[in-house]
């Protein structure tokens, strides 16, 4: 069942580039998908970072008990959070709520009302034409929101450290910038492309593919969201193993 | 002319068309009708492609859909209106966008030309200052006529209604099916109709496809249904009571 399944899965995004509309009609597509990403996820991506960043910053300074570490420790342990896991992974699992269980539904409720077949006896490729558009805007618009994600999570941190008297925003500026690795930042943004990509397709395969009525719509739906949340603790580890893992 | 020749389906080894053959010729309503559950909507999905039979073929003027290419499969599919039974309207665009809808993917016509086009099916069906209404702010009668409007907006060769007039008052239902049986005419068009309203049977039935438990059981015109001599044909035309009382007089 399980291999049945993933087969249909790779037919399926084997269909979204055969026998596709003129480019114009997708960059219009394209462009009407990122607004309703990237406007529609804003100020969740940025109420959630924000007070991971804070809450990151009050445990880790409530758990370093030590005298002999440094103040500026602190930040740069919430910097390090930030940017490999934080940002990319866990807004990828909010990103896959929000995001994900949006497409699975609006797909799964224009399957159930023949929409979807009206595409098909239209002579259109359906997949091509609905799913493409979501995959590739997802994939444009979930790096900047993981950038944003970062970005806020880091400026939360600095709020509540400096607020809160946890550290001084000397040694916070300071800890962010302490023996920084660029390839973090490239990392994450390698980690964000992936799993917009896993919960877009999954997400929209679950849609897709929807049998039944307004019920079956909810369970896509559900299915959406946990396959994708899956798929994205299963490829934060194959990246981390490949692209840091000793 | 559609030919279908020797369609079966079944489903997790349910037989639910079984050996169906029959002729739809182009200018007239061709109607297959059944009682609910009978295979009709299964055998309509079969003909335009959604649905794929275990056997037998679909030809379009000899063309042979079943086998066909990607390609030839995309032409056809193009020559092809189809109104659904819940007029599968696209809910995040107008009226307008829906109707404008093939001929924005399927045309290289000018926005102006692509205008009158849609403003021309519209009033053809009836519907005027409706080009910025939701789907959601329509009657299901005025959906059903946005999706015939939509059907014809790119002239069809071949015209396909599941279940045009169900959940329809019987005034906009006879409605429908005069505008279905006028449009087919006017514009030589094979119109297949799936019905199960004997309304539809008496006023534009000039060649009935009548399917039982999956199987054809009577090829016709309204003029010979009530001397079919089938009697789970006449079963099913006698089960409506006003038809009932046409025999007895």
């Amino acid at each position: 069942m399980l291999f049945k399944t993933i087969g249909r899965y790779f037919i399926f995004l084997g269909a979204l580039f055969t026998n596709r509309e003129k480019f114009k009609t997708y960059y219009k597509l394209v462009m009407e998908e990122c607004v309703l990403i990237g406007i529609g996820s804003i100020f969740l991506v940025v109420l959630v970072s924000t007070f991971m960043g804070a809450v990151t910053t009050v445990q880790t300074a409530y758990n370093m008990v030590s005298p002999l570490i440094p103040d500026y420790v602190i930040a740069q342990v919430v910097r390090e959070m930030t940017v490999l896991e934080l940002a990319p992974t866990v807004i990828a699992i909010i990103y896959a709520g929000k995001v994900g269980s949006s497409m699975a539904s609006g797909l799964g409720t224009m399957r159930i009302t023949e929409q979807i077949d009206a595409l098909e006896v239209m002579g259109i490729n359906s997949i091509s034409y609905l799913v493409l558009p979501k995959i590739v805007a997802s994939m444009l618009m979930y790096p900047l929101l993981v950038i944003v994600a970062g970005v806020c999570s880091l400026v939360g941190g600095y709020l509540v450290g400096t607020l809160g008297n946890y550290i001084t925003a000397t040694d916070y500026v300071y800890g962010i910038r302490f023996v920084f690795q660029e390839f973090s930042v490239f990392f994450a943004l390698i980690k964000s492309v992936v799993f917009a990509f896993l919960v877009s397709s999954i997400s929209s395969y679950k849609g897709f593919y929807t049998r039944g009525g307004a019920l079956e719509v909810g369970v896509a739906s559900t299915q959406a969201v946990t396959s994708s949340v899956i798929a994205i603790l299963i490829a934060d580890y194959l990246l981390a193993q490949l692209l840091v893992g000793g | 002319m559609i030919e279908i020749k020797n369609i079966s389906k079944s489903f997790n080894g349910k037989e639910v068309l079984q050996d169906i053959s029959g002729t739809f010729h182009s200018g007239i309503p061709n109607l297959i009708i059944g009682a609910s559950g009978t295979g009709k909507s299964v055998l309509l999905k079969c003909i335009v492609g959604l649905i794929k039979p275990d056997t037998g073929k679909v030809y379009y003027d000899g063309r042979n859909f079943t086998d066909a290419d990607i390609n030839l499969k995309t032409e056809i599919r193009r020559e092809i209106g189809m109104l659904f039974q819940g007029g599968a309207l696209f809910d995040s665009k107008t009226v307008e966008e829906n109707v404008r809808f093939p001929l924005d993917i399927l045309t290289g016509m000018s926005p102006q030309e692509k205008l009158d086009r849609v403003n021309f099916s519209l009033n053809r069906v009836g519907l005027e200052n409706v080009n910025k209404k939701m789907p959601s702010e329509l009657s299901g009668g005025m959906k059903k006529r946005v999706g015939i409007a939509r059907a014809i907006v790119n002239n069809p060769k071949y015209l396909f209604c599941d279940e045009p007039n169900s959940g329809l008052d019987p005034q906009t239902a006879i409605r429908i099916d005069d505008l279905i049986g006028d449009l087919t005419e006017e514009y030589s068009m094979t119109t297949i109709v799936v019905t199960h309203d004997m309304n539809s049977v008496l006023g534009i039935g000039q060649n009935i496809l009548f399917i039982y438990q999956g199987r054809k059981l009577w090829e016709g015109s309204n003029k010979d249904i009530m001397h079919s001599g089938v009697k789970d044909f006449d079963d099913f035309v006698f089960a409506n009571k006003v038809m009932n009382q046409i025999r007895e007089k």
